[in-house]
């Protein structure tokens, strides 16, 4: 491949290169039995929250005032909150919330620092002024800016996502860029820069393909810390608004009980630090296989 | 070096700049007038005005802007919407018991992460160094409000050995002051044990693997000296970098963590403002904080040279 003479083949070799080698790395990576059982368990989650009507629950928004703050019981598996409602159907359907929000806010972040990214690592005028942008934007503290996001525009589903989103962009773009700076020295680059391929090809063709893996790391962190994060925003009660059942919100809504009811926050807090501790594990895994130079660091 | 200071510093100007755009832009274009939260619903538009004017929001977005910084840079963080005293003042009394427990979080957490994380680098791969690494995977999956109130069911609750939350200052007494503090500054730590411990590990790892290792064993040291003087030593500079993360990061764990316990800190202080809505006040942080936020960044920038005399700058 590399003698080739054909002026297609040193373009295409990256690609072709990139491509299997990571599915392979991938298989290898889940085969150790930690990372098998935190898929299984992630597996379960998403199982739980697409099937959530079928799973012995309630309405979850239900207000039951005969029925409020008792133990658990066979009729509420895990007991009710301060308004009746069953706190086993709110996490069940918690999940959905908790999941779309975490899903959600890797495709922001990730899409949009992607973007950035590029066009940051490419064009040599837009760097310096992008990546000012960005160290300010690490310089706030993430939670403060979700914080004062959040109450500023008003609580929503989209606002939270928002929220949670944009303090992860920075980082996206500092690896994204990173990537596409040593990319565009690599030979294969410059022969095809020379070759005259345009530049949106040229990038994704022979750029976007190397930041698939780090991409790929990235986005798990990312995922596990959105779901935190939402669970902190609501706890503080700057998140999502509270009749949606979230799991941040369902443990908010106890604090007033927790002496009373401890499991009314322990059980959904179980349930949050169980998921991300998969995603965490998943990406660790991930990472060693994908970008050994990550590996070595952290 | 001076001249590599000064031109550190210089170039956290730029970055603080553009944090005050974002603060400022954030706020000003959100939704809500602060006129009509100061003078309530039942405001006539005359007092909405005169209240307008008072505050410069009459005036052009960009002359309130430079007014703004203007008034920064004098040292006027402005005055709170709600209970119009100073920003500074109110930041400035609130500033003790979220000092005491970041310093109270950054020492466990170096006590601890350092010492666990050199030996599970000593015993690497074997169950110690798996045990340690487990814990590590598990300790930043736990919301920290979660370990907080653990802590409080078992310390609090059921052992009854020390108080649910609440906050005494040092003036009080030390043992009401530590004994407050105790189960906040776990419940923060956990975290960063966890994140430094990691870090720890990795860096005495790739410094074991180093020539003079080898050396200082074949000339028969002590495997203590080996791994506190000779490895722990090298692996100073990334240790030194995420204690200092680990510390510019602290403050969302501090809104949570005061938050849980009752304190009475900065954190309290954020959340209090944002729902009041009081932007002075919350401008004022997001600021006071990224300033922070900067300057570790360049303290950890200046240490990189004082304990790597490799790295000149």
């Amino acid at each position: 491949m590399q003698t080739s003479t054909h002026p297609a083949a040193p373009a295409a070799a990256p690609e072709a290169g990139a491509a299997s080698p990571l599915l392979a790395q991938i298989k290898r990576t889940l085969r150790s039995w930690p990372v098998m059982i935190a898929i299984a368990v992630l597996l379960l989650l998403v199982a739980m929250a697409v099937f959530a009507p079928w799973l012995g629950t309630t309405d979850p928004t239900m207000l039951d005032s005969a029925q409020r703050l008792k133990p658990i019981s066979a009729a509420h598996w895990l007991g009710t909150d301060a308004f009746g409602r069953d706190v086993f159907s709110r996490v069940v359907y918690g999940a959905r919330v908790s999941l779309t929000i975490g899903l959600g806010t890797v495709v922001i972040s990730l899409t949009v620092g992607l973007f950035i990214g590029i066009v940051a690592g490419y064009f040599r005028l837009a760097d310096a002024i992008v990546m000012r942008v960005m160290d300010g934007m690490m310089a706030i503290p993430g939670i403060l800016l979700a914080i004062a996001l959040v109450s500023l525009s008003g609580a929503s589903l989209i606002t939270v996502l928002i929220a949670i989103s944009v303090p992860d962009i920075p980082r996206v773009v500092r690896m994204v860029r990173s990537v596409i700076l040593s990319v565009r020295n690599e030979s294969y680059v410059e022969a095809a820069t020379v070759l005259g391929t345009p530049v949106p090809v040229l990038m994704w063709r022979h750029m976007l393909p190397s930041t698939l893996a780090p991409l790929i790391v990235q986005g798990t962190y990312i995922f596990a810390s959105a779901i935190l994060a939402e669970a902190a925003l609501s706890f503080l009660g700057a998140g999502i608004p509270p009749e949606i059942p979230s799991w941040g919100n369902v443990m908010a809504e106890s604090r007033v009980y927790f002496m009373m009811l401890p499991g009314l926050i322990l059980y959904p807090g179980i349930l949050v630090s169980l998921t991300v501790l998969s995603v965490n594990v998943l990406g660790d895994a991930l990472r060693d296989a994908l970008d050994p130079r990550m590996a070595r660091r952290i | 070096m001076p001249i590599f200071l000064l031109r550190r510093l210089l170039a956290a100007i730029p970055v603080l700049a553009v944090v005050a755009v974002i603060v400022f832009a954030m706020l000003r274009l959100s939704s809500g007038d602060p006129a009509i939260i100061l003078a309530g619903d039942g405001a006539t538009p005359e007092q909405l005005d005169a209240i307008r004017a008072s505050m410069g929001l009459d005036k052009p977005v960009i002359t309130q802007f430079f007014l703004w910084i203007g008034q920064l840079l004098h040292g006027d963080l402005g005055t709170s919407l709600i209970s119009g005293l100073p920003v500074s003042g109110m930041i400035a009394d609130r500033f003790g018991p979220t000092l005491a427990l970041c310093l109270g979080t950054i020492a466990v957490a170096v006590a601890v992460a350092i010492p666990v994380g050199v030996l599970a680098a000593w015993r690497q791969g074997k169950p110690l160094d798996r045990c340690v690494m487990a814990a590590s995977v598990l300790g930043f999956s736990v919301p920290v409000f979660i370990i907080g109130y653990a802590l409080i069911l078992v310390f609090a609750r059921w052992l009854g050995w020390l108080p649910v939350q609440g906050y005494q200052p040092p003036s009080a007494g030390l043992w009401p002051f530590l004994q407050r503090l105790i189960l906040p500054t776990l419940a923060l730590s956990t975290t960063y044990i966890a994140l430094i411990a990691r870090i720890v590990r990795t860096s005495v790892i790739e410094v074991m693997g180093e020539d003079f290792i080898r050396t200082a064993r074949a000339k028969g040291l002590k495997e203590s000296a080996v791994l506190i003087n000779h490895a722990l030593g090298n692996a100073a500079v990334p240790i030194v970098t995420i204690i200092g993360v680990s510390i510019a990061m602290l403050i969302g764990g501090v809104v949570v963590t005061e938050s849980v316990f009752n304190i009475p800190g900065v954190g309290r202080l954020v959340l209090e403002a944002v729902l009041a809505r009081d932007y002075p006040i919350i401008q004022a942080l997001i600021l006071l904080f990224s300033t922070l936020y900067v300057l570790i960044n360049l303290v950890i920038d200046v240490l990189y040279s004082l304990l790597d005399p490799r790295i000149r700058y």
